[in-house]
């Protein structure tokens, strides 16, 4: 059947209804149905293809154009919904995400929110959701395009919060990093940001989302019916799966397969989505490490990760949007390859592993190996992994495990400070033991075909004296190990000097007799208020 | 922080109040519709463009028959299928309307593909393969320069005698620089939506910023009359000057489309297809020689100015004039010589961005005081105090215009002390003393910004006001509504006008057909002329329904007042919509035209002087930022801004309009670089940042820790509605203190501020500091 044929099925009016799946749950008419929750109640498409994006399926099926495209890439955050679902422990939990490079399959038994969904002008509604009012309070909105989006990025922090919590600037700038607009200059947005909490939820909004969560607690049990698009529940499952169908497209949150759908218009014939095993959704916690399971979002492994280390929280904060951060997940971050991902460098130098899964069926037991993440790489976006296997789990040391006197430190430098790609990144760990450097490990991005561990530098830095002389032997290694490119986002001359002079900040953040009056970080700034404003 | 005060006027007056937006509510809620958003008629093909991937080159052959082989295809559209003149109807008439033998940039349309679908038009477009044979392509503005590459011929403005008064200056600094372009990132891109109406007329859905030319523009190419084209825009998602001429081109390729297949046709580009196809901000590149004395006042000026056109001129020639004009800014030139260049090179042809040109002109003067300042050890803003507009003396512009509103003194001297000025420029100073890596800068700058197109036929407006037997209004006007609000100030206008509640005005979607020939909305005009249109065309209804109650109560119309909903008489009080009732039965006409063009305006266009401007809009900013020594990445810190509105009609959308401006120009001197691949790249000519992912406008995170903003409190000293003055623009070059401010950051670091060129991106400062 033709892609468009599948396109004249979407326009024939009936073929997509609502239905209350609470007292009648309906069957799948076709194999590439999708079933998922609005407004409480459940809504089913049928000929779905898998690669069709979310947004797709909202405006161009559903005619819902509360849901605006603006990059189609997941940057300008005018897309952003919110969807909610249920973790393997059965609670809520509500993400902004970006619909334009979620694949449609992916919200199958969730609940999808946009603007339209949670307040409206007409007469008959009770009125417009805080998260709404805030900003036209606020005026917030001046052309309007992005503001939909801005509303439900709002909507996330604003079900995230306890009650009558008032949300900080710092917050919204964090829930916001995804949203972009061009019109305001952001100051009313921020300020619709800490005020919304003082409104009133209409009381139709919050029947709406009782109803929500009534349905989702009834959907849980449904799996996904597309036979093209299958997110197994179990770890076992889905390594069956995958060596049923090595050819298919792996997935979990789509924040760059997405992109090869709509900027590329690649097709897949067969999706297998990572994020419903219901194992690789935990984090478990070792004494000695983390095991972050291949279905957690970057969201969920960053806030374990920063709990742990809360120095590392602001680099935590400037991996892309927030909208990408609550679909994407590490691992997907990890096996993607992608020279600069943010995360990796920080992996190599907390020395970091991945647990590699596959099922062996002669055997008939899962199979699988560990292997540092450095020595996962092979080349551009190319890696170790065998066609029916899966990077399962990452494998962090925690902090407990560190030796004594080790100090860790991640930079990130980028034209922009939030929601930009690094030019360079630089992930640092160095102990110290009586003045000798006795252990180090480097990592860095930005600056060849593959997130690198920098190992001339670090044997640079092991075994000498902690001293200047040293540091700066170190950061003439550090740029003599890599030969970076120029390209948009920086020039390779750039990225070679900028990369020696993190070490040395590195070195300077590290001396004891840094006074307080002294700051080394940008990151920092929220400490010269007072400075600027006497 | 910056909520507007209420003003203390008549609070039956809905101007002067800080009224939410007239489509707030609908946004939030994803009601308000954008072009892509309308319901789409049965049988609406898509269309997407064939893009050239080759900076220039002889187009030899455009194969498509893989496209037209794919399910769902309807054909192929080229030069060759266009009905009127294959070239648009744009001002200097060089841009084809797709290109017919010769690419002139990597992002040219050269063909449209018509699908079912617009993901299979797209899909095909790509597998269109064009056979193209290079020629020789000029990516460089001094290249340019040097072949004598023009897009228009080169323009000389000279008061006094600059080479003399340089010659005997006592003191000289002389140099180079750049200044990149810009991309308008309007949240809604580019899209049109062509309809095929009976007996050959043409319904067009545009998102422009000026129906009337789109209308022009496809009348001209289907080789029909205007009256045939129907352009209507309800909103546009962001405007910037973008959807000046640029919204025009995908109105014509749809309408072609449309003709050809005999169905509507839908094109909205995708974001990369827009960044690479449509125009952006003019990039500069300036030469001057400065002649000054050791009180830092100026005695001569040299400037060259090399205007990167791109491939066409589009609006270049006006952009161009409006940088020589503003290369004042607030300051007398009394000996100047300035030669703009308006360059051809092979990139796309770019085009109006707010500011037009003023931005490009007013950075050079800024930035020659900030080096005049650190040549003589001086402070910025004393030596920019010292060059300041007089009151009675030194008060002619360089192209002879009087300047008769100067507020410049006293606004700057109010901003250093409301931001404390003096006292941070010590702290700033200890500070840099005690921290090695960060280093913080500050600068304060003011902004003088000419209001008026500088074409003086653009300055005319008008509207229409039409009242209901029930007494509900409903105003049309020429302009366009891009979130700035302009529709809800003509609905203030009005409602006061003809004394009603504002609620009881509505502003409907700019169309061609209501008022003609509407010039475009820019130049930070809407208000100024379609404000005023609407109010006379108010004014008019109001008029008949006084002399049809001064004639029942037997007064003078003139004593007969409109307010508060009610219409008042020296012996009866009565409801406005009984008037309004009583009047329609004694047939009184309850609807008007108005018209305004702008008084006092004249200018020679050979010689650029003249007096194009009817007023100037006044501002000023101090800005404080920190740079990073390490990687040249910088933060704005704190900012403080005095701007001159006038009489505000709605602070809470000029303050709108001050701070979205601000920090687009913030972004347009710091993180927004557009990157082209040179000559000895895999792709010349190629835009490199083409997407969001790659081109970084401002985000939230980069909002200034601190940002006041107040409003000077005047009114225009000319007459102009409610004494307001114009606010679009003239914000936007608040921003140049940031760059200064980086600049004095770097020269406090031990760096060279001088080789700074725009933007300062981190690479940029980090340069200026080895």
């Amino acid at each position: 059947m033709g892609r468009l044929n599948m396109i004249a099925a979407y326009a024939m009016p009936g073929i997509w209804r609502y239905a209350d799946i609470m007292t009648k749950p309906q069957r799948p008419a076709t194999d590439e149905s999708l079933t998922f929750i609005q407004k409480g109640r459940a809504v089913t498409l049928n000929n779905v293809p898998p690669h069709r994006t979310l947004l797709q399926v909202l405006r161009e099926d559903l005619e819902q154009t509360a849901v605006k495209e603006g990059c189609a890439e997941g940057d300008c955050g005018a897309c952003t919904v919110v969807v909610s679902d249920l973790d393997p422990k059965g609670r809520i939990r509500h993400r902004a995400i970006n619909s334009c490079i979620s694949l449609a399959h992916a919200v199958s038994g969730k609940a999808v929110w946009t603007a339209s969904d949670i307040g409206s002008t007409s007469t008959e509604a009770d009125g417009l959701h805080p998260a709404q009012q805030s900003l036209v309070d606020c005026h917030g909105s001046q052309c309007g395009f992005c503001t939909p989006g801005f509303v439900m990025s709002l909507y996330g922090i604003f079900r995230n919060q306890a009650p009558g919590e008032k949300v900080s600037r710092e917050q919204a700038q964090v829930a916001l990093s995804g949203n972009l607009c061009r019109c305001t200059g952001y100051r009313p947005i921020l300020e619709a940001a800490g005020q919304m909490g003082d409104l009133p939820v209409p009381p139709s909004i919050t029947t709406r989302e009782e109803a929500t969560e009534a349905a989702l607690r009834a959907t849980a049990k449904t799996a996904p019916s597309s036979s093209r698009y299958s997110r197994p529940e179990t770890l076992l499952a889905l390594l069956q799966e995958r060596s049923a169908h090595p050819e298919a497209q792996i997935v979990a949150g789509t924040t760059d397969v997405g992109l090869w759908i709509t900027k590329q218009h690649r097709r897949f014939d067969r999706i297998l989505d990572v994020t419903g095993a219901a194992e690789l959704r935990a984090i478990e916690t070792y004494p000695h490490h983390l095991a972050i399971g291949a279905g957690v979002t970057l969201s969920e492994a960053f806030a374990a990760l920063g709990e742990e280390r809360p120095d590392l929280q602001v680099f935590f904060q400037r991996f892309a949007g927030l909208p990408v951060r609550n679909a994407g997940t590490l691992a997907g971050n990890v096996a993607n390859g992608s020279p600069i991902g943010d995360s990796m460098p920080l992996l190599i130098a907390l020395r970091s592993s991945l647990v590699l899964m596959r099922w062996d069926a002669r055997r008939k037991l899962i199979a699988h190996r560990e292997l540092a993440i450095e020595d996962f790489y092979t080349g551009y976006r190319q890696n170790v992994l065998a066609p029916d296997e899966i990077v399962a789990w990452i494998k962090v040391p925690r902090p407990a495990g560190d030796p004594s006197g080790t100090s860790i430190r991640a930079y990130k430098v980028s034209k922009r400070f939030d929601d930009d790609i690094s030019a360079v990144c630089l992930a640092v760990a160095i102990s110290v033991t009586d003045g000798l450097v006795s252990a180090a490990s480097i990592g860095a991005g930005g600056v060849a075909a593959t997130p690198v561990r920098a190992r001339e530098t670090e044997r640079a830095l092991v075994g000498k004296p902690w001293t200047e002389d040293t540091v700066e032997l170190a950061v003439s290694a550090l740029r003599e190990e890599f030969k970076p490119i120029s390209d948009m986002r920086a020039s390779a001359g750039y990225r070679q000097l900028v990369l020696g002079n993190l070490l040395t900040r590195f070195w300077l953040e590290a001396q004891p007799t840094t006074t307080q009056a002294t700051v080394f970080r940008l990151e920092d700034i929220t400490r010269l208020l007072g400075e600027v404003n006497p | 922080m910056n909520a507007p005060e209420q003003p203390m006027r008549n609070l039956q007056s809905a101007a002067g109040q800080s009224l939410v937006h007239e489509s707030a509510a609908a946004q939030v809620a994803g009601e308000a519709r954008y072009i892509d958003d309308l319901p789409m008629l049965q049988g609406t093909l898509h269309a997407a463009p064939v893009c050239s991937p080759m900076a220039h080159g002889r187009l030899l052959d455009i194969d498509a028959r893989q496209a037209l082989a794919m399910s769902g295809v309807k054909g192929i559209l080229s030069a060759t299928d266009i009905p009127g003149d294959p070239i648009l109807a744009a001002f200097a008439h060089d841009e084809p309307i797709l290109a017919i033998d010769t690419v002139h940039h990597v992002g040219q349309v050269v063909a449209l593909v018509v699908a079912e679908d617009m993901t299979t038009a797209r899909q095909a477009a790509a597998a269109v393969t064009l056979t193209i044979t290079p020629l020789p392509a000029v990516l460089n503005v001094r290249e340019a320069h040097e072949k004598a590459s023009y897009v228009l011929p080169p323009v000389t403005v000279n008061r006094g005698n600059a080479e003399s008064a340089l010659a005997r200056a006592p003191r000289r600094l002389s140099g180079g620089f750049e200044v990149g372009g810009q991309e308008h990132f309007y949240l809604e891109g580019q899209i049109a939506y062509a309809i095929p109406q009976e007996q050959s007329q043409w319904l067009i859905h545009s998102s422009t910023q000026h129906p009337g030319e789109v209308q022009h523009w496809v009348a001209h190419a289907l080789g029909v009359a205007n009256h045939a084209v129907r352009v209507e825009c309800r909103r546009m998602g962001g405007g910037f000057g973008g959807k000046e001429t640029q919204g025009g081109h995908l109105a014509v390729w749809a309408a072609l489309a449309a003709r050809k297949f005999g169905a509507p046709v839908k094109l909205r580009l995708d974001r990369d297809d827009d960044f690479m196809i449509t125009g952006k901000r003019h990039p500069f590149t300036y030469d001057y020689e400065v002649g000054f004395d050791d009180s830092g006042r100026l005695c001569g000026l040299s400037v060259d100015m090399l205007v990167n056109c791109g491939f066409s001129a589009d609006l270049s020639g006006p952009v161009a004039d409006r940088a020589v004009f503003h290369v004042d800014n607030a300051y007398y030139l009394e000996d100047v010589s300035i030669r703009s260049y308006r360059c051809k090179t092979n990139v796309q042809s770019q085009t109006a961005f707010r500011g037009f040109g003023g931005p490009q002109g007013m950075i050079i003067i800024e930035r020659i005081m900030g080096d005049i300042a650190r040549e003589l050890s001086l402070d910025p803003l004393t030596v920019r105090q010292r060059n300041l507009y007089e009151l009675d003396t030194r008060n002619v512009t360089h192209y002879q215009m009087q300047v008769e509103d100067n507020i410049l003194a006293p606004m700057l001297e109010r901003l250093a002390t409301d931001s404390s000025y003096l006292a941070r420029q010590e702290r700033i100073a200890r500070w840099n003393r005690l921290n090695p890596v960060l280093k913080r800068g500050m600068a304060l700058t003011p902004v003088k910004f000419g209001i008026s197109f500088t074409a003086t036929l653009f300055n005319q407006a008008g509207a229409l006001v039409h009242v209901y037997t029930d007494g509900s209004v409903q105003v049309n006007h020429g302009g366009t509504e891009m979130g700035q609000g302009l529709n809800t100030k003509v609905a203030q206008i009005v409602a006061d006008e003809l004394g009603v509640p504002f609620g009881r005005v509505v502003s409907t979607a700019s169309d061609t057909s209501k008022v003609p020939n509407a010039s475009a909305t820019a130049a930070s005009s809407g208000t100024d002329l379609n404000g005023r249109a609407a109010q006379f065309a108010a004014r008019n209804v109001r008029d008949n329904l006084a002399a049809f109650v001064a004639g029942l109560d037997g007064c003078g119309a003139g004593a007969v007042r409109f307010e508060g909903g009610q219409v008042i008489t020296p012996v009866s009080t009565r409801q406005f919509e009984d008037v309004v009732g009583q009047a329609y039965a004694n047939r009184i006409q309850l609807w008007s035209d108005g018209f305004y063009r702008t008084p006092k305006i004249h200018y020679d266009k050979v010689t650029l002087t003249g007096r194009p401007f009817y007023y100037f809009a006044y501002g000023a900013a101090c800005t404080e930022v920190i740079i990073d020594t390490l990687t040249g990445e910088s933060r704005v810190l704190r900012v403080d801004i005095l701007h001159d509105v006038g009489n505000s009609i709605n602070p809470a959308l000029d303050i709108g309009q001050i701070e979205g401006g601000f920090i687009q120009g913030m972004g347009w001197l710091t993180t927004e670089e557009l990157v082209w691949a040179g000559t000895d790249a895999r792709n010349p000519g190629h835009l490199l940042t083409h997407a969001p992912s790659t081109y970084k406008i401002p985000a939230t995170g980069d909002l200034p820790a601190v940002l006041n903003v107040a409003l000077w409190p005047e009114a225009n000293r000319e007459d102009n509605v409610h004494g307001s003055k114009a606010v679009g623009e003239p914000p936007f070059m608040l921003a140049i203190s940031v760059y200064e401010a980086l600049r004095d950051a770097v020269a406090q670091a031990g760096g060279s501020p001088e080789k700074m060129n725009a933007p300062a991106t981190a690479e940029e400062v980090l340069r200026c500091m080895t």
